[in-house]
């Protein structure tokens, strides 16, 4: 069980309550499963990391309760209650210096602090479709849902939000634009908040400026996005929406870089790898998808139904030591050994001997940012 | 007409040299091959290898070498047949055994989803997804048939006879009313199935099969709707008995879920006394539906009369949920570009 799980290089929960492991050099998913009696109000709604160095799994499910999975172990470690059935399910979960921040369908987010029967609430609206925790400032989440606009919160004031987004001003017909928002993510290295609602439009606020207004806005086909998430390049986000349609989007301009094909059914959860141009997503169709980003084309797809329960696979991690596991297959079995021996020190060295393939995708990223680099610092003498 | 044609074949042969002499570097191994053409030009015409009927520009020439090519070639096969089969004749009882011609069911490619019949993941996901409750016997299936606002004659009469068809099914006018408004009120009152034939140009063209309390969505495209009068050599018209369901080559995943919302449509027990049996025969990913009668002669020998309406059908979509095409979730979408690339590649 402990191997399995320490192979396993992408986590999805499914409607059943069953955590997989996806192990994608061999192209097989693991079942962990808590208890021998399966039920649908083990649903898994959300699924996050327990701590940076991605050892443990949380899961929140439909009944309210948040399970801790060790990926070392390979075994459910603890169960919290954190909520009632009634309030609706989990949307989303995220920690916060050993306290969890769980948010559910009505609106309410609430922050557990370990040991103590205390919590924090914030009322975040009528309706909460996703809650999201900004990874670089880790006190700040952001919440929206269906006619509640984007609004991010500061866990240590939870009077009022930080940023509370406005509508975008009344259409052509003079009617006012619903907004639904179904998925949002934070940009790394700015303030920016990208959305995508479920009436097909992605938009970008940013709450440095005074503008409360989304400073982009672009639409993408006719059916309500679902997912989003961002790649490790700053400039594009990948979205996906209900019929299985992904696409990459350009966050500058705003148009439709490329598509990514071969979902049959609508996109649940879309996750890039922080630092690899790969994006693996999970849909109603029971297959778990990594497409490359550069060339668009599917580099893994793995059926996570031979359990064939999984009707919906609801969410995933991403394991950042994924680099190992990357689509060079003679890398594999090395990547394996080296993640036997555990201990962070040997990740970052066997980081540094991958082959030449990968490092010289590396050489080239990092010589364009140079050179990036180089001509925005002639550019700035050219002002001067 | 033979000496026609060896003159258009030296005529070609003149062209070609002409060609040949302003390309010199390039054509040095076909000129080669030119200079014994060219000394036994007045017998059989010898042509370099890389020459091909396509390149004839002239197209009555093309097609007398065409049709020539093409005697050739059947004439050889003939030939080939006649041989084996005196071979197999000569060999008698100890010949090998004929092979097995390729069709494309034959040459299907092995789809991942498909169920193994002794899944118990699959059994527990069918113990309780939305059809556990007809499965485990817990409902009855109520009908509502309605078609897409104003249908015309053989439409009305399609959604007739398949009200006789199927058991307690009820057909309601479509007064233009949004089908949103109409599954809660369905729902209501106990309906557990609701049926909409689409129509274009007076004729049915579609169908929306919503599966009520809260249930997937499968819109299919309906084609080759034969009404009972259309039909040769049938039975007289069905009995209220509840016929039989025959699920004919449902195998994969997605295959399986369709084959349960047909299931789902008919009560649980036939009436056997009835003798009628529904079949719904998946080939190719579209669904034939069959409505017989049979008898059995002896024990080995059946009788079978169509009654009743046939159709074929092809699954578009199956959404999540009750029917809300713009905002619910797609479990499977057909996507002609992405899925319809190959012609063994099957989804049902």
């Amino acid at each position: 069980m402990a191997e399995k799980s320490r192979v396993c290089s992408v986590w999805v929960g499914s409607e059943t309550g069953i955590l997989k492991g996806v192990s994608l050099a061999k192209k097989q998913a693991f079942n962990f499963c808590e208890m021998s009696h399966l039920s649908r109000e083990q649903e898994v709604c959300v699924l996050c990391w327990g701590d940076v160095h991605e050892t443990e799994v949380l899961l929140g499910c439909a009944n309210g309760e948040v399970k801790t999975f060790s990926t070392e172990k390979g075994v459910f470690t603890e169960t919290r209650l954190c909520g009632q059935i009634d309030e609706g399910k989990f949307t989303g979960l995220a920690v916060v210096d050993s306290a969890l921040v769980t948010s559910v369908e009505s609106g309410l987010v609430k922050v557990w602090k370990e040991g103590s029967t205390d919590t924090v609430e914030i009322n975040a609206g009528k309706s909460v479709c996703r809650m999201r925790q900004n990874p670089a400032q880790r006190h700040r989440v952001g919440t929206g849902g269906k006619e509640n606009g984007l609004k991010v919160w500061d866990l240590e004031r939870p009077d009022t939000p930080v940023f509370t987004a406005k509508n975008v001003r009344n259409d052509w017909l003079d009617l006012r634009v619903p907004e639904w928002v179904r998925d949002l993510a934070f940009v790394p290295d700015s303030d920016k908040i990208v959305t995508c609602t479920g009436h097909h439009q992605v938009r970008v606020y940013d709450p440095a400026t005074p503008q409360r207004r989304p400073v982009l806005e672009t639409q993408f086909g006719e059916y309500p996005l679902t997912a989003l998430s961002l790649p490790a390049s700053p400039v594009s986000v990948v979205v996906g929406n209900t019929q299985g349609q992904m696409a990459v989007l350009d966050l500058r301009k705003g148009l439709v870089c490329g598509s990514l094909k071969g979902l049959a059914g609508g996109v649940r959860e879309l996750q890039c790898h922080p630092s690899l141009p790969l994006v693996a997503s999970c849909g109603l169709d029971r297959f778990l998808r990594v497409h490359s980003l550069e060339d668009r084309s599917v580099q893994h797809k793995v059926r996570l139904g031979t359990l064939a329960w999984l009707w919906t696979l609801l969410s995933l991690c991403f394991r950042s030591s994924l680099l190992q596991e990357c689509p060079a297959t003679h890398q594999g079995d090395e990547a394996v050994k080296e993640e036997e021996h555990g201990g962070e020190d040997e990740v970052w060295d066997a980081m540094e001997t991958v082959t030449e393939k990968a490092s010289q995708r590396r050489k080239a990223t990092e010589g364009f940012r140079d050179g990036a680099e180089k001509m925005a610092i002639k550019k700035k003498k050219v002002k001067k | 007409q033979l000496r026609k044609k060896m003159q258009r074949e030296k005529q070609r042969k003149k062209a070609k040299k002409q060609k040949k002499e302003s390309k010199i570097a390039v054509q040095n191994a076909e000129q080669d091959a030119n200079e014994p053409e060219s000394v036994d030009s007045a017998s059989a015409p010898v042509f370099p290898p890389t020459f091909s009927v396509s390149e004839i520009k002239n197209k009555q020439r093309r097609h007398l070498m065409f049709m020539r090519l093409k005697q050739e070639k059947r004439r050889e096969k003939l030939s080939l047949k006649k041989k084996r089969r005196k071979e197999r004749e000569a060999l008698g009882d100890e010949a090998p055994p004929k092979p097995v011609p390729k069709t494309i069911e034959n040459q299907r490619v092995y789809d991942e989803t498909t169920v193994d019949p002794e899944d118990e993941e699959v059994a527990f996901d069918e113990g309780t997804d939305e059809f556990s409750a007809y499965f485990n016997r817990l409902t009855n299936p109520k009908v509502l048939i309605t078609t897409s606002d104003r249908p015309r004659g053989r439409t009305v009469r399609f959604c007739q006879q398949l009200a006789t068809i199927i058991p307690d099914s009820h057909v309601y006018y479509r007064r233009g009313l949004a089908l949103k408004r109409i599954i809660p009120q369905c729902i209501a009152r106990g309906f557990t199935y609701l049926i909409v034939i689409n129509e274009d140009r007076k004729v049915p063209n579609g169908l929306v099969l919503c599966h009520l309390p809260d249930g997937p969505t499968a819109h299919f495209k309906v084609s080759s709707v034969r009404l009972r009068k259309e039909m040769k050599r049938r039975g007289k018209d069905p009995t209220k008995h509840t016929p039989e369901v025959i699920l004919n080559n449902f195998t994969t995943r997605l295959g399986h879920s369709i084959g349960r919302m047909f299931a789902a449509l008919f009560p649980h027990d036939p009436e056997f006394v009835g003798r009628q049996v529904a079949t719904f025969h998946n080939q190719r990913d579209f669904i034939f539906f069959r409505f017989h009668r049979y008898i059995f002669k002896n024990e080995k020998r059946v009788g079978i009369q169509e009654l009743g309406p046939r159709f074929t059908l092809k699954l578009r979509s199956l959404q999540k949920g009750t029917f809300d095409s713009k905002f619910g979730e797609y479990e499977w979408v057909h996507k002609r570009h992405e899925m319809d690339t190959s012609r063994r590649k099957f989804h049902l």
